[in-house]
């Protein structure tokens, strides 16, 4: 029987200066990295297949399966690109995890920069995140004087440069080919797939993107091996995962339970709700996964238990509203995020976004028709599906699950324009 | 290109634009952490910095200005000595956000991205609204120079600010002391040399450690890993 928390990644966070390279040391820092020197390349690959390992960072693609998309003998240099964007509403826990324990991700982009046969990485991490920029930078610097990174590591043969990179604030830059062109010193706009990253991805070369969570569970399923890791989770949807809970609970925080673990789980851990006051929706991926309400408390919070609930695990941002919290205007600021964040490139997002903030700015300030919400419907259909990225499904996501939940919060705003017409026309 | 580029561009930040340009394989990857050093010297891009990237690079002036104006960080305006950035995405909106950020504009009688006193001057403060900050487990949140306050209200925000105004530097809740934008612009370009106990401070705040205090509380553990767990048979070519 597994432990209802299982901290893996979150384990060394409590220990005093747990930035160290020190402390990374003494609690088998880098052990994975010597034994993973041991192993071919594909081996590791191969066990990351086995792991069942799949990305963090939203869309859940096996990883093992990733890098070995990279075309091997090319003659290429080949790349490994970490997200480390993170932006996503709701969406905590890459940044704790780097600010708390910045080694277990440079372990893990060496290990994995090593089967996949690249030299060069690069840690993209969001500009405004400083703290979290410095303990990076003063990590690598101390793996590079311990041999950890450079030429030759550690007498293997194998050589690698990590580069810290910061962003300049940009939400769209959290999708991969957007972030691979800002890397590249342009505007981060998506590219258009195929061709993927595995093969023409940073400077047109052969490069893996992970998110940072991801490339941090690397080196414990190294030294653990894959049947460790899957006794944490899901058949499908296996290991550990880092909980991120905020808003109306009693005790946010971050949380690492087995894949599969359901809010009401997490929240009994968590001192349940806020002042008693009930639950009224919540996101189990950041915004951009359709909202979920107090009927999908006991939904298995993984891959498939989220998809067959008719929504997405994401990021497992699990952002928690009570009673008190208009849906329409939750779902109005979202959608101004992501009209913000729209990058332009594609016409159905920039001006659908555009359209729907101000369809909903309107509803909320009491001036909503009846006819608004089939208008907004109608919007977000144009929307989904039909940009290059899925910054334009996750904008109607809100939209779409807050009035298939709570549509008469929205025609209640409606009415109350209907009512006031009535009554200045009497 | 190493040429000194006027006189705000000194040989200095030259240099350290060529040092940006090492780090990568290909030059134009610098351009990000430049447009950081250049507002490290002005509190902003100025069409100078515009020139002085597209010098450093090889580019025109349009390819870096396209870049620079894409970015929320990249400000076309000059800075006030702090900047103050308040989340107002929908979860700490909810929490306080909103109320914050009404209550600072209030108080500094400026609306987003603008600033109160002169710019670069002691005490001027720029205030912007900010999107998703990527600590809503703390939240409502809001940074000064990118530097973290945690569970603010718009009390302690106020209060936050005052102090500001007054020329003093109050420590964040996680991060490093207080310096200003232009400061916190030049980590941001990678450069940090003599502010080692910058790193200082909380491994990670008492919300982040919840789930694993918990644990440990509650000898909660994941499954122990074999001792020596083998790695598979290389796998045969295809």
């Amino acid at each position: 029987m597994v432990s209802p928390l299982t901290p893996v990644l979150t384990k060394r966070w409590t220990e005093p200066r747990s930035w160290t390279i020190e402390t990374y040391e003494r609690t088998d820092g880098y052990t994975a990295l010597r034994k993973a020197l041991t192993a071919h390349p594909d081996q590791l690959i191969q066990q990351c297949k086995d792991s069942g390992l799949r990305g963090r960072g939203g869309a859940g693609f096996p990883t093992g399966m990733k890098w070995g998309f990279i075309p091997q003998g090319d003659g290429k240099p080949h790349y490994l690109v970490i997200n480390a964007d993170e932006g996503e509403p709701g969406t905590c826990k890459d940044i704790p995890l780097m600010m708390a324990d910045p080694h277990s991700l440079i372990e893990g982009v060496i290990i994995t920069s090593y089967a996949i046969r690249a030299n060069f990485a690069a840690i993209y991490v969001r500009g405004e995140v400083l703290h979290c920029i410095r303990r990076l930078n003063a990590a690598v610097k101390e793996a590079y004087a311990k041999g950890y990174l450079g030429k030759d590591i550690l007498g293997s043969g194998f050589d690698l440069d990590v580069v810290i990179h910061a962003g300049a604030g940009a939400y769209i830059c959290g999708e991969e080919t957007a972030l691979l062109d800002s890397l590249e010193g342009k505007r981060g706009q998506p590219r258009l797939k195929p061709p993927f990253p595995a093969t023409a991805g940073l400077y047109a070369a052969p490069t893996v993107v992970n998110n940072v969570e991801t490339i941090a569970s690397v080196p414990f399923i190294v030294n653990g091996g894959a049947d460790w890791f899957r006794e944490m989770g899901r058949e499908r949807s296996p290991g550990p995962k880092i909980f991120s809970l905020s808003g109306h609970v009693t005790n946010p925080g971050q949380y690492e339970a087995p894949m599969g673990t359901t809010l009401r789980e997490l929240l009994d851990m968590a001192g349940g709700m806020k002042d008693g006051i009930p639950i009224k929706f919540w996101t189990p991926g950041g915004s951009s996964t359709p909202l979920f309400t107090a009927e999908h408390l006991d939904v298995p919070l993984d891959f498939e238990g989220c998809a067959e609930a008719g929504s997405m695990l994401g990021t497992t941002a699990l952002q928690i509203f009570n009673e008190t919290v208009s849906v329409p205007w939750a779902v109005m600021k979202w959608t101004e995020f992501y009209k913000h964040e729209s990058c332009g490139k594609c016409t159905p997002c920039r001006e659908g976004t555009y359209w729907l903030v101000q369809i909903l700015q309107r509803m909320v300030r009491g001036e909503g028709t009846a006819g608004d919400i089939d208008t907004l419907l109608d919007v977000c259909d144009n929307i989904l599906g039909r940009s290059f990225c899925a910054l334009g499904d996750g904008a109607v996501s809100p939209i779409t699950s807050g009035i298939k939940y709570f549509k008469d919060e929205f025609l209640a705003l409606c009415d109350q324009n209907s009512k006031a017409l009535a009554g200045a026309s009497a | 290109m190493t040429q000194t580029f006027d006189q705000t561009f000194d040989k200095d930040i030259a240099e350290k634009a060529q040092a940006i340009i090492a780090r990568y394989p290909q030059s134009r990857s610098a351009l990000l952490p430049m447009l950081h050093l250049v507002q490290s010297v002005q509190g902003y891009v100025s069409q100078d910095g515009i020139r002085f990237c597209a010098a450093q690079l090889d580019l025109s002036e349009a390819e870096v200005s396209a870049v620079a104006t894409f970015y929320t960080m990249y400000k076309r305006r000059p800075c006030g000595e702090h900047l103050v950035s308040v989340c107002t995405n929908t979860l700490c909106a909810a929490l306080g956000g909103d109320a914050i950020y009404a209550t600072l504009k209030d108080h500094l009688k400026v609306g987003h991205e603008e600033t109160a006193g002169e710019p670069g001057e002691p005490g001027s403060i720029t205030l912007e609204h900010a999107e998703c900050l990527a600590a809503c487990d703390l939240g409502p949140v809001l940074q000064v120079n990118y530097e973290f306050y945690d569970n603010q209200t718009p009390e302690k925000a106020l209060e936050l600010v005052k102090a500001l105004q007054e020329g003093e530097k109050p420590a964040p809740t996680r991060g490093a002391p207080l310096t200003d934008f232009k400061q916190a612009e030049l980590q941001l370009a990678g450069f940090f040399e003599g502010r080692d106990a910058d790193l200082d401070g909380p491994s990670a705040a008492e919300e982040t450690l919840r789930g694993a205090t918990i644990a440990a509380e509650r000898g909660w553990t994941a499954p122990s890993t074999p001792d020596n767990a083998e790695f598979p048979p290389l796998p045969e070519k295809k």
